[in-house]
């Protein structure tokens, strides 16, 4: 029986020796060698995902001008950022829109910039616009600033994003006879295509579907720098129902997870924009998984054949929350093109990069084969099928 | 003979079915790649023409003789690969499959030679990785 616990597969890593596999080069050898085997001769297996993920942000420090600021209101190249924390910190989250635009005014609206923009231009080393005002107080005087700000100048910048990673998601369908401009892209008339989004096989969440080694604590790809897990993310829903791989039927588990700004780039914190709906960021992330013992293995040797997606209709029962699920259809052939949905053939469009995806795991892969990366454990595990989390050392008594 | 080209109609020639005519009387194969007409009712239309090369020349000659311009393409659809992530979302939403995902490396290929020009994809792509040149 296997059993490795992640100190001495960090101590492998250490000495050049730990053996690192992506999910994706683990399905083979699942398949040739059986799960014990892999289980004895790989130590790592590493995910990626590069989609877009709304739910993301960053907090950032602006810096004390002189005289001294509470900023009220901040705007980075014309995007408002939240201000309602300390005095020079603000939130600026992906999916708002410059004041100035039109959204949906004229319809469809193309919302060519906005907060994931500002991010991305943020890590390439832009000069972004600042504007800050304020009441004045005693302490703070200053009412208003302007002046252009690059990431590196600033004191703090960190990518906190709420609600990242899904845990599968819906495939998006248009029954009427009207083009939708939607958050899941352009969906034609009559289910003219069907739009997906996640890196199925490559995807953290199905590598280890009941969260045994991912969790708060957790050290991860964010960005295209080190991050961290640092809680179970919003609509985090573990109690999908599964299958006996573990995988949920419906949207499930999701990460919130944080990471330095300043380490990122702009290869894997994309600004974008969909047509009639809003702007997003792509977010690279990738979690790597240590072969605990053969179970870990198990799981993550899933493929997507065996990952099954609920295909839903845009036109109502998403946006009425009717909850219908008009057929399941593998990741398998949603890849490969066309999928079949009420007798119709559809043919598919992801909006996750799958290419991405497979750049984001070898990176993960490489950076752990040369000893750069070493494996946290969770400092304790999110909420799983039904139960409530367990905060482990911490001793306090979760739910009840 | 094949050729990619754009017509303008002036508005005096709005009204006037000059694609029927190419199509009945001088038995070319259009195909119609972008169409519209202006507040001020001028016409703008993107074709490819093809048909023997005769027919051809006499077509066009007709259409030009009754006030109708003909101009070279010369507005293409770049590709701007640096930007691209690859994510596949322009694949459904180009009529003639210029965007394409290769499923082996499932990363983007263009052909500029299927692009037929109709802009779709420089508002779906989510990066605007997709521009219009003249």
């Amino acid at each position: 029986m296997v059993r490795k616990t992640v100190e001495e597969i960090n101590a492998k890593i250490k000495a050049g020796k730990a053996v690192v596999v992506t999910a994706e080069e683990l399905i083979p050898m699942v398949r040739e060698q059986g799960s014990e085997e892999t289980a004895q001769n790989v130590d790592v297996i590493t995910t990626g995902t590069f989609g877009p993920m709304c739910s993301s942000g960053a907090f950032i420090n602006l810096g004390h001008p002189v005289p001294r600021m509470r900023m009220t209101k901040v705007q980075l190249n014309g995007v408002e950022a939240y201000a309602g924390v300390a005095a020079v910190d603000a939130y600026l989250g992906a999916t708002q829109i410059p004041e100035t635009d039109p959204a949906n005014k004229n319809f469809p609206g193309e919302f060519n910039y906005g907060g994931g923009h500002v991010l991305e231009d943020l890590v390439a080393g832009k000069e972004v616009l600042l504007e800050a005002t304020s009441y004045g107080t005693d302490c703070y005087p200053r009412k208003k600033l302007e002046k252009m700000i690059r990431l590196e100048d600033l004191p703090q910048a960190f990518l906190f994003n709420p609600r990242n990673a899904y845990q599968n998601y819906n495939v998006a369908v248009n029954l009427s006879d009207q083009t939708l401009y939607t958050y899941m892209g352009i969906l034609k008339p009559n289910m003219g295509n069907a739009n997906f989004s996640t890196a199925g096989q490559l995807s953290p969440l199905f590598n280890d579907p009941y969260y045994r080694t991912i969790g708060p604590g957790t050290k991860i790809f964010l960005g295209g720098g080190v991050g961290f897990v640092s809680w179970h993310g919003t609509q985090h829903n573990p109690g999908a129902p599964r299958d006996e791989n573990g995988i949920p039927a419906s949207p499930a588990g999701t990460l919130a997870v944080i990471g330095d700004l300043k380490q990122m780039s702009p290869r894997w914190l994309r600004g974008i924009s969909y047509l009639g709906y809003g702007v997003s960021l792509m977010v690279g992330l990738g979690i790597p998984i240590p072969v605990l013992d053969e179970d870990v293995v198990k799981f993550a040797a899933v493929s997507d054949d065996e990952i099954f997606a609920p295909v839903v209709d845009y036109s109502e029962s998403y946006p009425q929350g009717l909850g219908q699920v008009l057929e399941k259809v593998s990741y398998a052939a949603l890849r490969s093109g066309e999928i079949t949905v009420n007798g119709k053939v559809v043919p598919t469009a992801p909006l996750s990069s799958y290419y991405g995806a497979r750049q984001i795991a070898a990176a993960l892969k490489e950076w752990i084969r040369k000893g750069e990366f070493l494996l946290t454990a969770p400092a304790f595990n999110i909420p799983c099928t039904g139960g409530n989390p367990d905060y482990g050392n911490l001793g306090f008594q979760s739910g009840s | 003979m094949k050729e990619k080209m754009v017509l303008y109609f002036p508005s005096t020639t709005t009204e006037q079915p000059f694609i029927y005519y190419l199509i009945k009387d001088f038995n070319l194969l259009i195909n119609i790649m972008k169409a519209n007409i202006n507040p001020r009712k001028e016409g703008r239309m993107v074709v490819e023409i093809s048909g023997e090369q005769a027919d051809f020349a006499a077509g066009l000659e007709f259409i030009q003789a009754r006030g109708v311009k003909v101009f070279p393409l010369e507005q293409e659809i770049v590709w701007l690969e640096e930007r691209c992530t690859h994510c596949g979302a322009c694949t459904v939403i180009c009529p003639v499959d210029a965007l394409e995902l290769d499923r082996e490396t499932m990363k983007i290929n263009f052909s500029g030679e299927k692009c037929v020009v109709c802009e779709h994809c420089i508002k779906t792509c989510p990066a605007r990785a997709m521009e219009a040149r003249y």
